[in-house]
């Protein structure tokens, strides 16, 4: 039928579709860059494109002179191993506590009312108590990352983990499985991909709470230097900074997205 | 698919050359004369009068006497309300010396210092913790600090006093909100911090001062920046911010009922109470005069103080986008020199308002 639900694009239209708001923002930007160095040449809020260009020749390629590093490379290090430290640490956590509360009614009782409270407290308000239990180093944001990511990775997983048919669990019973055979055997591989959509979700936090961390105190990191730089306005270096860090997540979450698809194809959905 | 992506493409520049179209008829920021103005302030010791200015009216009846509308913002974030100056949301805002060097004017605004209020005189300090520690013990130690702030310009010239560099240490980047608890956890020995956090890192029982800003008296100034052509346009928002200015100078000088009534307010809104807010003030040296801050712009002290400040900020890269030298970014003084290059000048240092005051001709 001819209504708007209906009508779709071509393979090529789509892709063109999807290109036109990207399009229509760096327009945007080229546009009032050249209207505010117009007017100042020096304007530093929207630098033009050669800038931007220099700066990222300059943080990337070239050594800089105060220590030797390639900015860019030893930021991205520091950031990934945090972020992936915190993201192992959360995932370990929420799959362990998740499963637990999920599955044991006393545990379940206990826990949960605690988790539930534990995830809504804002972890960057609580930042002093944080910096005296462990320091400030890489522990510190590594922590953050967990306290911010963790709670809400359990309580996902938990609920999913009560979700399972109940047939499933009684079944299992039947056929004269322990508590342990029954995690081990019908929840447990039911919730990887599960814990895999979870992870993808808190990405985006993940990443809020790694800047939050880097932006406190520290030497290296993409947050850190965004917030440096950040001291003189320096958005030639922010703005490419921005999109780095936005591709490394939407990178992050596509081989979160590809691991499900290929270690648990059964749980695609439209299988 | 190829002539789909280019029908795209095509319709995609259409759709952007239009957008350009429209907005083409937005003309950019001129400085005009206006009546108008809007003013960003934050919470620090000698900006406190200001807050204490609009809370007064006493701003409001200066702006009144030239006809004008002066409204002001108080910011949260320091740094922020720099930034916002600098892209043109603000008319005027306070900053230090360096930050309006390295900020507004290496950002190619043209900006003016149109009131000196204050230089730092014990504000800014450096702490280890070991009781009886001195200077030189800084060698080889984590120190946190705001990096590349006033901060981090006090430690290179107090590191260059025991004759050690910046290679000789670590600078571990804190923000101003964290420095306290960062000081305090157990694996942190040192910092640089200005108050009110300096003064609650020194409750520390362990925390020893090892150096302040009183070594280096006027060097930490602390102005009120107006936009240069906004300013030239509109000289009557220079005449009732000094004449508000120095009114409450003159207020706070009394020493009277008055006075009292004043600094206490002006310490609980700093969050602090007035033996609190006294304290902050001692440390500070406030020119209660505007002959004091005529004679102070004027002097040759200010020009080797802003000659050490673009040394620091070029050094450390913070002059501006591939800013070829030292002289990159031109500084103006009263007395009619001139730093840098005379070309670009983009830092002004304005003694004609303070004269006005003094000559009471506001």
């Amino acid at each position: 039928m001819r209504r708007l639900i209906n009508r779709r694009p071509g393979r090529g239209g789509a892709f063109g579709l999807g290109l036109l708001p990207f399009i229509l923002v760096i327009s945007a930007y080229l546009y009032y860059s050249h209207q505010r160095l117009e007017a100042n040449p020096g304007d530093k809020l929207l630098p033009a494109p050669a800038s931007i260009g220099a700066a990222i020749h300059r943080y990337a390629l070239e050594e800089d002179e105060r220590t030797g590093d390639y900015l860019l490379w030893t930021d991205t290090r520091a950031s990934l191993e945090r972020l992936g430290m915190g993201l192992a640490i959360s995932a370990a956590i929420g799959l362990g506590l998740g499963l637990a509360i999920g599955v044991v009614p006393y545990l379940r009782a206990s826990a949960a009312p605690f988790v539930a409270a534990v995830s809504l407290v804002p972890p960057l308000a609580v930042l002093p108590i944080l910096f005296i239990a462990v320091g400030l180093g890489e522990l510190a944001k590594v922590t953050l990352i967990v306290v911010g990511v963790a709670p809400v990775i359990v309580r996902d997983l938990a609920m999913r983990t009560a979700e399972l048919p109940t047939e499933q669990i009684i079944k299992a019973q039947t056929l004269g499985a322990s508590t342990w055979q029954l995690v081990l055997r019908v929840v447990l591989p039911q919730s990887w991909p599960r814990l895999i959509d979870a992870l993808r979700l808190s990405l985006g936090s993940a990443w809020l709470f790694l800047i939050a961390a880097e932006a406190i105190a520290s030497t290296e990191g993409l947050g850190f230097r965004i917030f440096l730089v950040r001291r003189y306005l320096a958005m030639d270096v922010i703005l490419p900074y921005v999109a780095w860090i936005t591709l490394l997540a939407l990178a992050m979450d596509r081989l979160l997205r590809l691991v499900r698809a290929k270690a648990f194809a059964w749980a695609e959905p439209g299988v | 698919m190829i002539r789909s992506i280019r029908r795209m493409a095509r319709a995609a520049t259409t759709g952007a050359a239009l957008l350009a179209l429209l907005l083409a008829g937005a003309p950019p920021a001129l400085a005009a004369e206006k009546t108008s103005f809007n003013m960003a302030w934050t919470i620090y010791v000698g900006w406190m009068p200001w807050g204490y200015a609009e809370q007064s009216g006493i701003l409001a009846k200066w702006a009144a006497r030239y006809g004008i509308k002066i409204k002001l913002t108080q910011v949260n974030d320091y740094v922020e309300s720099i930034n916002q100056y600098t892209a043109g949301t603000f008319d005027a805002c306070l900053m230090t010396n360096m930050d309006m060097l390295t900020i507004p004017s290496a950002g190619g605004v043209d900006s003016t210092a149109l009131i000196v209020g204050d230089f730092s005189n014990g504000n800014d300090g450096i702490v280890l913790k070991g009781k009886g520690k001195t200077l030189k013990d800084i060698r080889g130690q984590k120190v946190n600090l705001v990096e590349l702030s006033v901060s981090h310009y006090m430690l290179a010239r107090a590191l260059g006093t025991v004759g050690l560099r910046e290679r000789d240490l670590k600078i571990v980047n804190t923000s101003d909100a964290d420095i306290v608890a960062a000081f305090a956890a157990s694996a942190s020995t040192a910092a640089v911090a200005w108050k009110p956090q300096l003064s609650a890192i020194l409750k520390n029982p362990d925390a020893q001062l090892v150096y302040d800003s009183s070594k280096i008296p006027g060097e930490i100034l602390d102005l009120m920046v107006v936009n240069t052509a906004t300013l030239k346009a509109n000289p009557k928002l220079g005449k009732a911010l000094v004449g508000a200015w120095y009114e409450i100078m003159a207020l706070m000088a009394k020493n009277d009922a008055a006075a009292k009534a004043a600094t206490a307010s002006m310490a609980k809104a700093s969050g602090t109470d007035p033996a609190g807010y006294a304290g902050q003030l001692a440390t500070t040296h406030l020119f209660a005069t505007p002959a004091e801050d005529y004679a102070f712009v004027n002097g040759d002290a200010l020009v080797n103080t802003m000659d050490l400040v673009r040394k620091f900020s070029f050094e450390h890269g913070i002059l501006g986008q591939g800013a070829a030298s030292v002289d990159a970014v031109g500084i103006q003084f009263p007395s009619g020199r001139t730093l840098g290059d005379p070309r670009n000048v983009k830092m002004r240092f304005d003694g004609s308002f303070a004269k006005m005051a003094m000559d009471g001709a506001l």
